[in-house]
């Protein structure tokens, strides 16, 4: 593996691969007073974020730091790149300094694409740094759904042969593209559920199946993933209210009586509470929001060390 | 000094047809066709011999005719100016281009007109027409001073707000209903922004699973439908820009056998490239309308062949290194088409069996040239007509090198693409312009 880019470009070898590699060095810091392994001692990485983010840059920087690495975080504001400066010359500059690894966020679709592209091209040693999509535009963010799966096999055992339900607003969701992809390479029957003006045109070609009716879909879910819904899709006409969102496609507590004793709820975050899911939807044993936080770390952990210390690779 | 010497084409085949024969061409018109013609010459002035060209294998078409590009001058010079976009068209066995008015400033008055038309006069290497913009500015509010522009030295016979799609379908209205008095075509790049706000990409599978913004066909559908209801109703010519959906060509057909006065060119790059080179998210791919489905292309092809489609197009749109090498919501759309046009079409109509070489003259030279209404260009290969040719070797393919074409900017999504037919020499009014990939000042 040499950038991850996309879940589509992991055969389910690999993913199973990062998957086993997150559970045991979760393992391997359970319990320990201090959470440092010397793994990726003297490599730097450095996350570059074009959006603002809380939760998958902090994942990130830990999972980094954790395992020993030079972490170095840049965001938009503050750096050349407020004064102009084009991503290429940007990639370029970090690539020079010397960096193993970008972690890149970026509001243009397929921006990670272009970044280990151009390192590839531009380099002296015929590789740039290896690239991690950290979440590009509308396109996807594959340690989410890495993360996601964890969880999915921490609750359910396993994720091959499981009915995996997408809520919510797949048209401008990475999260949803990435998991639609990953869920299917493991096995899953994924089904979307959305109002049909936040399924994008295409969607018939996804590894997937959509259902439009919610309640008639939750009792044959053994997980439920709850998209945000922005607040300017609300006036962009896709739908008439948020009230009216909330009654078709928000997780009530009614709702989630429907699903499965077994269930779980997850959600990538950050929640609109009261819109796509309610508050004590969200506060419910059911819900699996801080194991998919705290998976979050050791997945980005798995990513890294594939990625950087010359971890036997998978034929696919 | 610039005097015009003859120029004898021996064993051309004419629109790839029938025995070979030779061209004599004298003071800018073509003189005598015929088997076995000798150049006179005069021993004591060597200098003034006829230009001899070989053209034994060689398909003798009239110049081609491009009323689709962008020379981006004033304004965009470091993409393109008059002077590279002309080379480029020359080479591309060009002897007229219709030169969009999305300048800086733009094209719509004709101070601007003129001084295009007098660069392209001056460069000297293909007629260039500037194209009058229908709205001041582009911006689509008010008419601009169409009667002026065609009144004025540039002689402006087409008018268009490409890039921006003249969507108030009153003021759209009211041009079609001014151009008829001044005998000019609209052309109209059909896109109704409400429908195209932010799109990246064809909208369908591909741009779903890329996470790109889906530029949907029925935004071009529907602005047809549209303005062959509005140039019906009002007399008027209208000229569909770069035809990218394979619905158009039914709302097209449809028109024209209603009558309609409606015309439609298709670019290069819609008959050959499709969606599915956007994985890579190199925006090399990026241009507008998008590049859409395998079914789209095949439907663009078979409208060129049944002449629902007029015409090939370039659509040239030179963007420089920058503007494409960044990422792809922040890339400019538009690619080069005027040194590879003739061999897209080639490859992708006369390989195929849909045109033969007489039809490639039908839609790269005489259709446009008809078109527009310019009376010199895109005529028969007869005596007495002026000499605007092309010469094409049918069997000499090449390789696609964005760095070696004549064009300020260098990105081709072609780049590396090995094409058939080669453009050999190129004739305006007796003059060589270009010859053997080398342009002739």
């Amino acid at each position: 593996m040499r950038h991850l880019l996309s879940t589509g470009d992991l055969d389910a070898a690999t993913a199973n691969l990062l998957l086993d590699t997150a559970d045991r060095l979760k393992q391997a810091l359970l319990g320990r007073e201090v959470h440092k392994l010397p793994t990726l001692r003297g490599r730097t990485i450095v996350s570059l974020f074009y959006e603002d983010s809380t939760r998958t840059r902090v994942s990130f920087e830990i999972a980094g730091k954790w395992m020993s690495a030079d972490t170095i975080n840049v965001s938009a504001k503050g750096s050349s790149v407020s004064k102009g400066e084009s991503l290429r010359d940007t990639a370029a500059t970090l690539a020079a300094a010397g960096a193993d690894c970008v972690i890149i966020r970026h509001p243009a679709s397929g921006a990670p694409h272009r970044l280990a592209a151009w390192g590839d091209r531009d380099s002296l040693e015929g590789h740039g740094p290896a690239v991690v999509n950290a979440g590009d535009g509308t396109h996807e963010h594959p340690t989410q759904a890495l993360l996601d799966a964890a969880t999915l096999r921490d609750r359910l055992g396993s994720i091959a042969g499981k009915r995996i339900g997408i809520v919510g607003d797949v048209t401008h969701s990475r999260v949803a593209r990435s998991n639609v992809l990953l869920l299917a390479t493991l096995g899953a029957e994924v089904v979307l559920v959305a109002p049909p003006t936040l399924l994008p045109v295409g969607v018939a070609d996804w590894p997937c199946r959509v259902g439009l009716h919610l309640d008639a879909e939750l009792p044959g879910l053994d997980a439920v993933m709850m998209l945000r819904v922005q607040a300017e899709r609300m006036h962009g006409g896709f739908f008439p209210s948020a009230r009216e969102y909330a009654i078709g496609y928000g997780l009530s507590e009614r709702r989630l009586a429907l699903l499965p004793e077994h269930a779980v709820v997850l959600h990538p975050g950050p929640m609109v509470r009261g819109m796509e899911i309610s508050p004590a939807v969200a506060d419910s044993p059911r819900a699996a929001i801080l194991a998919q936080v705290r998976n979050g770390v050791h997945v980005r952990m798995a990513v890294l060390y594939h990625l950087l210390a010359g971890a036997p690779e998978v034929q696919g | 000094m610039t005097m015009l010497i003859d120029l004898l084409i021996k064993n051309a085949r004419l629109y790839g047809e029938g025995d070979p024969v030779d061209v004599l061409v004298r003071d800018g018109v073509i003189a005598e066709i015929g088997p076995g013609l000798a150049a006179p010459r005069d021993d004591n002035d060597t200098e003034n011999d006829a230009e001899v060209i070989d053209a034994a294998g060689l398909v003798l078409l009239p110049g081609f005719v491009d009323l689709h590009t962008h020379l981006r001058e004033p304004g965009g010079e470091d993409a393109e100016t008059i002077e590279t976009g002309s080379a480029a068209a020359a080479l591309g066995g060009f002897t007229a281009v219709f030169a969009m008015p999305n300048t800086d400033p733009v094209a719509d008055n004709a101070v601007i007109v003129e001084h295009v038309r007098r660069r392209g006069d001056e460069v000297g290497l293909v007629d260039v027409h500037p194209v009058g913009a229908v709205t001041v500015g582009l911006a689509g509010e008010r008419l601009a001073e169409l009667g002026t522009m065609a009144a004025s030295a540039a002689q402006v016979r087409m008018f268009s707000d490409d890039g921006h799609c003249v969507h108030d379908p009153m003021l759209m209205r009211r041009a079609l209903e001014y151009a008829t008095a001044l005998d000019v075509v609209i052309a109209q790049h059909a896109e109704d922004p409400r429908m195209t706000s932010g799109a990246q990409a064809h909208e369908g599978a591909v741009a779903a699973r890329l996470g790109l913004a889906g530029w949907p066909a029925a935004a071009e559908e529907t602005i047809v439908a549209r303005d062959c209801a509005l140039a019906r109703d009002a007399g008027a010519a209208l000229h569909v820009c770069h035809v990218s959906s394979a619905r158009t060509v039914d709302v097209l057909r449809a028109a024209k056998a209603a009558g309609v006065r409606v015309s439609a060119e298709v670019t290069p790059h819609h008959l050959l490239l499709t969606d599915a080179a956007l994985t890579s998210y190199d925006p090399v791919n990026k241009v507008n309308p998008p590049l859409r489905t395998g079914a789209d292309t095949a439907a663009m092809r078979q409208a060129l062949a049944d002449g629902v489609i007029d015409c090939v197009a370039t659509d040239h749109a030179p963007h420089p290194a920058q503007a494409k090498d960044c990422e792809w919501a922040a890339a400019r759309p538009g690619m080069l088409g005027l040194q590879t046009a003739l061999s897209v079409l080639v490859h992708t109509m006369v390989e195929p069996g849909l045109l033969d070489w007489r039809g490639v003259a039908r839609v790269l030279s005489e259709r446009p040239a008809e078109i527009a209404g310019i009376a010199d260009q895109g005529r028969p290969i007869a005596v007495g007509e002026p000499a605007n040719l092309t010469l094409v070797d049918p069997d000499e393919p090449w390789t696609v090198r964005g760095a070696k074409l004549a064009s300020l900017a260098s990105n081709t999504p072609y780049e590396g693409m090995r094409l058939p037919a080669q453009v050999v020499a190129t004739v305006l009014r007796g003059r060589v312009t270009a010859r053997d990939g080398d342009i002739r000042k």
